[in-house]
């Protein structure tokens, strides 16, 4: 885990203490090539602000869309990104690999 | 994630403890393990213990639900002896690539907060300050003085530590007249095998920036590949 991962969480809890509504989204799993590595996080706040990464810019988008979702709701959810997966997803990772997502509200 | 544990793994990233977060996938209930209490964790340990030791976060099945192991091992440490220019060029690489990293120099002229404004710094003699700075198995020590004076302690000190990597800047025959110095001090050849001289991977690096990228690979190839890696 690398220092710009623990600015992530130092970030994520910086805009609670401001009265933010804060998810986090982790990289949970892998598979093929990958551009991050298994743990890396981004942090979102309600608005669709966000730091870190979860793939290099392929996918953040699409999670935090979900995440947006996920403050609103409270229930944590994982997502799916791959190249195979169009049906579900509008977006892909065009490394050719596939990535699991954790997305949880922080509370 | 309550924010009560994320301040606590901060404040553990802080103070260096090796924890782990495991989140059960389906409910997404947490909790923080600590490495010393991994044993304690039935049909986790073995995948904690695994996760800590390969540095390796990871997704695991136990009875049929998934958890997602999330390691967060002590920050990596890098400290190098000799506040010289090749330094200047290896910290930004080093900090990019996650290293917390310290000075040492005991020439107050070099090591000063104008040429080195990002890190920890000492005008120290090695011998005297390296016992204060935690030396662990995230740690790497680099010998960069050209000065056996100063590099010569450094070295002694770091044999002796459980850092992962141990480099010294210097040609074949700086290295060779360093290693019959250190072996008429007690030290075994396997001992001083530890040291990579002269310090980097051989890539034909000129100026100091190059040379700065050669180092900054071969402490990465003895993290991710052993200390044994290209030996």
């Amino acid at each position: 885990m690398s220092v710009l991962d623990t600015s992530v969480l130092a970030q994520a809890s910086a805009w609670a203490e401001e009265g933010r509504q804060v998810a986090l989204a982790t990289v949970i799993q892998t598979w093929g090539s990958a551009p991050q590595p298994v743990g890396s996080q981004l942090a979102i706040d309600a608005d669709g602000n966000f730091v870190g990464s979860v793939s290099g810019g392929c996918v953040e988008g699409a999670v935090v869309t979900e995440a947006v979702d996920v403050i609103e709701t409270g229930k944590p959810a994982t997502l799916q990104f791959g190249v195979s997966n169009e049906t579900a997803w509008e977006v892909g990772l065009a490394c050719g690999g596939t990535i699991r997502i954790f997305v949880e509200k922080l509370n | 994630m309550k924010k009560s544990a994320l301040d606590r793994l901060l404040e553990d990233r802080r103070e260096r403890r090796a924890v782990a977060m495991v989140t059960a996938l389906d409910t997404g209930d947490q909790r923080m393990v600590y490495l010393d209490d991994v044993g304690a964790e039935g049909d986790l340990a073995a995948p904690l213990a695994e996760a800590f030791a390969r540095d390796k976060s990871q997704t695991v099945e136990i009875g049929g639900a998934e958890h997602f192991i999330h390691v967060f091992n002590p920050p990596l440490k890098m400290i190098i002896v000799g506040a010289v220019h090749v330094a200047q060029a290896l910290i930004p690489i080093a900090e990019a690539t996650g290293y917390a990293v310290t000075i040492i120099d005991p020439r107050g002229a070099f090591a000063t907060e104008q040429r080195f404004p990002s890190v920890r710094l000492y005008d120290d003699w090695p011998d005297e300050i390296l016992p204060d700075l935690d030396v662990d198995h995230r740690s790497a020590i680099l010998a960069l003085t050209h000065d056996p004076k100063i590099d010569d302690p450094a070295l002694t000190f770091a044999l002796k530590s459980s850092c992962f990597y141990i480099g010294a800047l210097g040609s074949r025959k700086t290295h060779a007249g360093r290693r019959e110095r250190l072996l008429a001090n007690g030290f075994s050849d396997a001992d001083l095998d530890r040291i990579h001289g002269p310090i980097g991977l051989d890539i034909g690096a000129r100026g100091v920036a190059e040379i700065a990228v050669s180092i900054m690979a071969e402490v990465t190839r003895s993290l991710r590949q052993g200390a044994e890696a290209g030996a």
